[in-house]
């Protein structure tokens, strides 16, 4: 869906657990997240802890958004 | 001559442990065992080969333990010492695809102890690794079981015993880059003429040679102004209503959601869950940001970080569900956000 979506020329970033699935299929723009049933949370912390991982992702797939690449590239510092 | 020694690895699911609640299984070196659909091996391997060992690991724990979970079985496998180590089959499991064909080639790579697995050709793990390991091709469940096994049975023994492998259409296994010479059976003048026969009478053919599609897409430019663009958010993770009420199947989806989150700021337990059957629904389910982030994105919306959040985010489960379905979904509703002027936008999968 990820190259369905470039390919209709929106930049698009993938954020996912499974990084190597998202090379192999051909993502441009990925974001590694923490946990295949909860990717953008964390429910062994607390609520505003949990957020504050959550929103520190979200950033990194802004910061992914805004960024020219020419490869596959995988965004996590 | 002794039996052949094979090592075994499956998942928690065909170990009977449970399903995606335990995912995160750590991984388990059974000696002596044989279990699930090893039983279907071994009674095809005959007096042949034997399982030494069977290795369970949840799909969960070595996806995201990888270096952990890898540095582990191949100490047991090491332990083992066995001639043949195969892994799975995982039909259409992708985590299990992935774990199968990571294991299995780090097998071969660091131990030298030849290995197979198998799964269905759209897993990712096929792609992944059908070149670096020999991979039986399955049908896309379990219900092919006895066909899976009777492919994989006969090749790990043949590999097992080093004796020449066949071309992949002959054994059974994903073509992997790698030419075989045989015989054909019809001379090529013969095989061509029938060919076109088929093709003018609009009959269906096979080509003896399929041209490769190189499937990349080019990465588009960057946003340049996030505070004046508008993102769309989107999901594998099958993120809805409570309730479902465009009944998303929880595998194999047949169609994608559109949703409407005007004035919605936040997911809760009582108006969103998650409709995907690929993963423990728990968590998504007591908060469906966890999946698609809409609290964090309206922040940023009013703070200005952001432009605009996207007042549709479309949604598919991704367990099971066919590439083509995929793309076409994909491909339709990239045309709505175009239309509606979205500039960029964020897809989440689990």
């Amino acid at each position: 869906m990820v190259k369905a979506i470039e390919a209709a020329g929106l930049p698009v970033v993938h954020m996912c657990t499974v990084t190597p699935i998202s090379m192999t299929v051909g993502a441009n723009r990925i974001v590694p997240t923490i946990a295949i049933p909860h990717p953008l949370g964390n429910p062994a912390l607390d609520k505003d802890e949990e957020y504050a991982l959550r929103k520190e992702l979200v950033e990194k797939a802004l910061v992914a958004l805004t960024t020219e690449v020419e490869d596959q590239t995988i965004f996590d510092k | 001559m002794s039996k052949i020694k094979v090592v075994h690895y499956i998942n928690q699911f065909f170990a009977n442990i449970g399903g995606e609640e335990k995912a995160d299984y750590p991984a388990e070196l059974r000696v002596g065992e044989v279990v699930g659909p090893g039983m279907a091996l071994a009674q095809k391997f005959g007096d042949e080969a034997e399982i030494i060992a069977t290795i369970v690991c949840g799909d969960s724990y070595f996806n995201e333990n990888l270096d952990k979970a890898k540095a582990d079985i191949l100490a047991m496998v090491k332990e083992q010492a066995p001639d043949i180590f195969i892994a799975g089959p995982a039909f259409n499991a992708g985590r299990y695809g992935v774990a199968c064909g990571t294991i299995a080639d780090a097998v071969q790579q660091e131990l030298g102890i030849p290995a197979v697995t198998g799964m269905y050709v759209e897993n990712p793990g096929a792609d992944m690794f059908k070149n670096k390991v020999y991979m039986v091709s399955t049908k896309n469940s379990a219900a092919g079981m006895r066909d899976a096994v009777g492919k994989l049975a006969p090749l790990a023994l043949k590999i097992a015993k080093g004796e020449p492998i066949g071309a992949s259409c002959q054994e059974g296994y994903m073509p992997n880059g790698i030419r075989v010479n045989f015989f054909e059976k019809e001379r090529g003048s013969k095989r061509a003429v029938k060919m076109l026969i088929k093709k003018l009478a609009g009959k269906p053919f096979e080509t003896e040679y399929p041209m490769p599609t190189f499937d990349r897409v080019a990465p588009n430019p960057a946003v340049k102004d996030l505070s004046k663009a508008t993102i769309a958010l989107c999901t594998s993770g099958g993120i809805v209503p409570k309730g479902n009420p465009d009944h998303i199947e929880s595998s194999n989806a047949s169609h994608y959601g559109e949703y409407d989150i005007t004035g919605v700021n936040d997911l809760t337990e009582e108006t969103y869950e998650t409709a995907h059957g690929g993963y423990d629904p728990v968590y998504a389910n007591e908060d469906s940001d966890r999946v698609l982030p809409v609290d964090v994105l309206r922040e940023m919306e009013a703070n200005g970080v952001i432009g605009k959040l996207h007042n549709k985010f479309y949604t598919t489960v991704g367990n099971g569900t066919a590439v083509a379905s995929a793309k076409a979904f994909a491909d339709e509703y990239a045309q709505k956000l175009i239309a509606d002027g979205v500039d960029a936008v964020i897809m989440t999968s689990t």
